[in-house]
């Protein structure tokens, strides 16, 4: 008899989604509290895990159809970019740039290059921890 | 660049281009373009003579690494002169031998030509340079290119041994030779021999002076055969005979005697000096001559003779040295000059003597005395030649053997009557060895000549018809005797424009008494020499008719004893103590390389902690201890004993698992938000990690054991685990300034617009770590992917 799964996944529907936002707001919120690049795509690659157990690796795949290898390269390709791209202006490898901004909907914000920084930790740490998981899981 | 440089330089620039000769014109034996060289060579170094011979010096720099003082000085005086013309002389002679001597369709003649100008301008390098890493350079030249031509019939087993044995032996004493430079370096902050030579005075105070003589010493040594480093050059006969003749008879060999004349003015103020060169000059001299005896080969009964040949010219030269105890007495002097004539003869007898080997063997197809004999008639050429050269090696009159065997004794029955190191109670040994090393000699020289070429002749036991040898073959060693029976009766030719110079190189402060006249006689009245020569000539010719009476005591001398052996035996036990020394130790266990690891860190660390008396506590600074902390370590000891004496693997998962989450708890009770997260959650994945590889672990190996116990894990695990908690209390209580946080809590917000202070100072202040671990991970990634994914071995398999 196939198990019944229906409670486990109506509810990871619903705690996958809260768990990505929890995970945003965690990388977002990284330069002034808790949290970062590194965390964030923990546990969003936490919440694809729990797609994972809940369905199958078909499903997930469907849903997310990334090449987690691919995504890993993108992030590391936009760490050394953003440390490249201060070159450009005739300063240090790495040095980080920020401004304050009036933007349309979110009012005064400051913008910071370290946010691309983190981006590209975001993307490789979720890329390395799918990578791992779905090559092990797909192994016999 | 000068002329004399390109001299030096043209033998291996002419070897560049050996090969296209063989090449192109396949019709002409390659050697007629190489004698061309050495001829030009003799000639341009003949030219020298009329201005050494006045006692002027020839310098010519060229600069080589400036900066660290080694420059290609070459400098010619009368001993190197005296070496070059020797060198580029019999160099000639023995290309224009080889030339009849190996065939031109048959040998790969490319590879000998190539090598034999290697070597000749290895040694042309040796004796005219006046830097003396520079002589090294050209000293392992000669090495090499030696070894190469021992090895020339390379798919002979012995050849490959002989000429491994002497690289071995060689290049042992080549880099003892280069400590020795390098101490001599030390002392007088140059390595120009004139240089050195001017602050004699300065060395002989040094500390370093012994050990820089003994290592010197050991180099001039092995390169000249003595005792006990003969033994490879018996084993170095498997080359061509005109390799023997040129290598080991007129060259190389006399590379060590050259080192130690051109550095007795600089050693011989130490008595060591002294009885080292005088006294192992003459042990193997008596050595090599007594073992002559025995040989069979005609080429073996050679090679001991050589190395005979050059402890008696060492010999002289260690007696020679101690004429400076005299104020340079011409009297006393008497012994360089012996040496310096009879290293003349002895290239000029000793390359005919090879040469003519080579006939017999090339005609005959054999070397063995026991089957050779009656040759006279059929050879009667070579025979005179073999004539000459055994009756001068004897020290017969009239050839130039007898003159300088005559200044041999005379140098050594000087030794009696010195008074100084010990010699006038031992002194008195010097002339009784050479007295009987002497006879040895003789019956030797005998044997060499009747053996061969009187008797009966066995053409059953031949492989050739003997027959006389084609003339050019005979050319070089006609000349070589002809100039024996030359010196012989002239050897005043030699006296004033070669020898006299070569000796006040010897002895420099000669040159400035001039007092110095070299005369050679035939006839110096009745002196005790003559009658010792007398005796030589009695009791050799005696023991030499009965031979057969006596030469079984040979057979008495047990292998074993011999140094071959030592050497055979060594090289052995050598490979054998590294092998297994290696096996011991290098067991492939994981967990041995872990304890050497381990000790080793035990072991220095302790040593500097103790040696440092770096151990100290301080409290002061140390924060109260809260009850949560106290509970947190109870439950992290706990899970880390559980884990220790976990009877399954499960459990000691799960305790690991504790032991992370209680860090988690640590690091939120010492407000490290960031760490907590991030250790919470990294614990988990790794934890599920641990369960899928216990998962998947092999049904075989699923013992569920405790940890097998064994006493020396534990006290290494113990030592360590102490000795770090003793240096991080020692660390803690020695703060040496103060921390640079307050930089970053400072500026975080103020430069980086950030106010997570660990997030900034990740992405920010040192991003570039970041950027790197990222990579880490990503490689990780990348490793179990591929890992996982490309198993070639079981594709293979199946």
């Amino acid at each position: 008899m196939k198990p019944n799964d229906v409670v486990l996944q109506t509810i990871t529907t619903v705690a996958a989604f809260i768990i990505v936002l929890f995970s945003i707001q965690l990388f977002f919120a990284g330069h002034y509290n808790p949290g970062g690049g590194f965390i964030g795509g923990l546990l969003t690659s936490g919440a694809i895990v729990l797609l994972l157990l809940a369905f199958d690796i078909k499903t997930v795949s469907t849903i997310f159809p990334f090449d987690y290898k691919i995504m890993t390269a993108i992030g590391l390709l936009l760490s050394v970019g953003t440390g490249a791209g201060a070159l450009l202006f005739d300063v240090p490898f790495l040095t980080h740039a920020y401004e304050y901004f009036h933007l349309p909907l979110l009012g005064e914000q400051s913008l910071h290059t370290a946010v691309i920084f983190d981006t590209g930790v975001y993307l490789v740490v979720i890329g390395i921890t799918m990578t791992i998981i779905q090559t092990i899981g797909e192994s016999e | 660049m000068t002329l004399l440089h390109l001299a030096i330089l043209s033998p291996l620039l002419m070897a560049l281009i050996v090969p296209l000769f063989y090449k192109v014109a396949k019709n002409v034996h390659t050697g007629w373009f190489v004698l061309i060289l050495p001829v030009l060579l003799f000639s341009y170094f003949i030219q020298f003579l009329s201005r050494t011979s006045k006692g002027e010096t020839i310098t010519a720099t060229a600069e080589w690494m400036p900066s660290f003082g080694i420059n290609f000085t070459a400098y010619v005086d009368g001993l190197s002169l005296l070496f070059a013309l020797l060198i580029t002389g019999i160099g000639s002679l023995v290309v224009l031998y080889s030339i009849y001597y190996l065939d031109k369709h048959k040998e790969s003649l490319h590879n000998f030509y190539v090598y034999l100008l290697l070597f000749m301008g290895a040694m042309l390098g040796v004796v005219l340079s006046d830097n003396l890493l520079v002589m090294y350079t050209f000293w392992e030249l000669t090495s090499i290119s030696s070894f190469l031509l021992i090895a020339y019939w390379y798919h002979r087993e012995r050849s490959r041994y002989g000429a491994q044995k002497s690289m071995l032996i060689t290049v042992f004493g080549g880099l003892s030779m280069l400590g020795g430079i390098v101490l001599l370096g030390i002392m007088g902050d140059t390595f120009s021999i004139r240089e050195l030579l001017a602050q004699q005075d300065i060395l002989v105070s040094h500390a370093l002076f012994i050990p820089a003589l003994l290592l010197i010493l050991l180099g001039a040594f092995t390169k000249s055969a003595q005792f006990p480093f003969h033994i490879w050059l018996p084993d170095a006969m498997e080359a061509p005979t005109p390799v023997s003749a040129y290598l080991h008879s007129a060259t190389m060999v006399k590379a060590g005697i050259y080192l130690v004349a051109r550095m007795t003015p600089i050693f011989s103020e130490s008595s060591l000096w002294i009885w080292l060169v005088g006294g192992i000059g003459l042990l193997t001299l008596m050595w090599g001559s007594f073992n002559a005896v025995k040989q069979t080969d005609l080429k073996g009964i050679l090679a001991f003779s050589t190395i005979s040949q050059l402890g008696l010219i060492m010999s002289l030269l260690g007696v020679g040295a101690a004429a400076r105890f005299y104020d340079y007495n011409q009297y006393y002097v008497a012994a360089t000059v012996a040496a310096i004539f009879h290293l003349v003869n002895h290239a000029t007898f000793k390359g005919t003597l090879f040469m003519v080997v080579g006939i017999v063997d090339h005609e005959t197809g054999t070397r063995d005395i026991r089957k050779l004999g009656g040759l006279m008639s059929m050879m009667p050429i070579t025979a005179t030649i073999a004539l000459i050269g055994s009756f001068s090696m004897a020290g017969l009159p009239p050839f130039n053997g007898f003159l300088s065997k005559e200044m041999f004794f005379t140098g050594m029955i000087r030794v009696i009557e010195m008074d100084i190191f010990n010699l006038s109670t031992w002194g008195i040994l010097f002339p009784i060895i050479a007295w009987v090393a002497s006879i040895f000699t003789f019956i030797y020289s005998m044997i060499l000549f009747f053996k061969t070429f009187t008797g009966k002749y066995q053409p059953e036991k031949l492989d050739k018809e003997a027959h006389e040898a084609p003339f050019g073959m005979l050319l070089s060693p006609i000349i070589l005797a002809s100039l024996v029976v030359i010196f012989g009766f002239f050897p005043n030719l030699l006296s004033q424009s070669i020898i006299k110079p070569a000796v006040e190189a010897i002895v420099p402060a000669i040159k400035e008494s001039s007092t110095l006249k070299v005369n050679i006689y035939f006839w110096h009245g009745f002196t005790p020499e003559l009658f010792m020569t007398f005796g030589v000539i009695l009791l050799g010719t005696l023991l030499y008719v009965y031979s057969s009476k006596w030469t079984p005591i040979y057979s008495k001398i047990p292998e074993k004893l011999s140094f071959n052996t030592v050497y055979d035996h060594g090289l052995i036990s050598m490979e054998r103590g590294a092998f297994s020394l290696t096996r011991r130790y290098m067991t492939g266990f994981i967990r041995t390389y872990l304890v050497y690891i381990f000790t080793f860190f035990i072991g220095i660390l302790s040593f500097t902690m103790i040696s440092q008396g770096a151990f100290t506590i301080d409290t002061s600074e140390l924060a109260p201890i809260s009850v949560y902390e106290v509970v947190l370590a109870v439950i992290l000891v706990l899970g880390t004993v559980t884990i220790l004496f976990a009877k399954s693997r499960l459990t000691a998962i799960i305790a690991l698992g504790s032991v992370g989450y209680s860090v988690a708890l640590f690091f939120v009770l010492f407000k490290a938000p960031d760490l907590a997260l991030t250790q919470l959650v990294i614990e988990t994945v790794s934890v599920a990690l641990f369960l899928l590889c216990f998962y998947h672990l092999p049904r075989l190996s699923r013992h569920e054991e405790r940890t097998s116990f064994k006493f020396g894990n534990l006290l290494i695990s113990a030592a360590v685990g102490v000795l770090v908690t003793l240096i991080s209390i020692a660390s803690h209580s020695q703060k040496m300034f103060p921390s640079i946080s307050e930089y970053y809590v400072e500026n975080s917000y103020k430069l980086a617009g950030g106010k997570n202070m660990v997030n900034v100072i990740l992405v920010d202040f040192r991003g570039f770590d970041t950027m790197f671990e990222i990579c880490v991970l990503a490689i990780a990634a990348l490793g179990i992917f591929a890992m996982i994914r490309l198993r070639l071995t079981r594709r293979s398999e199946g």
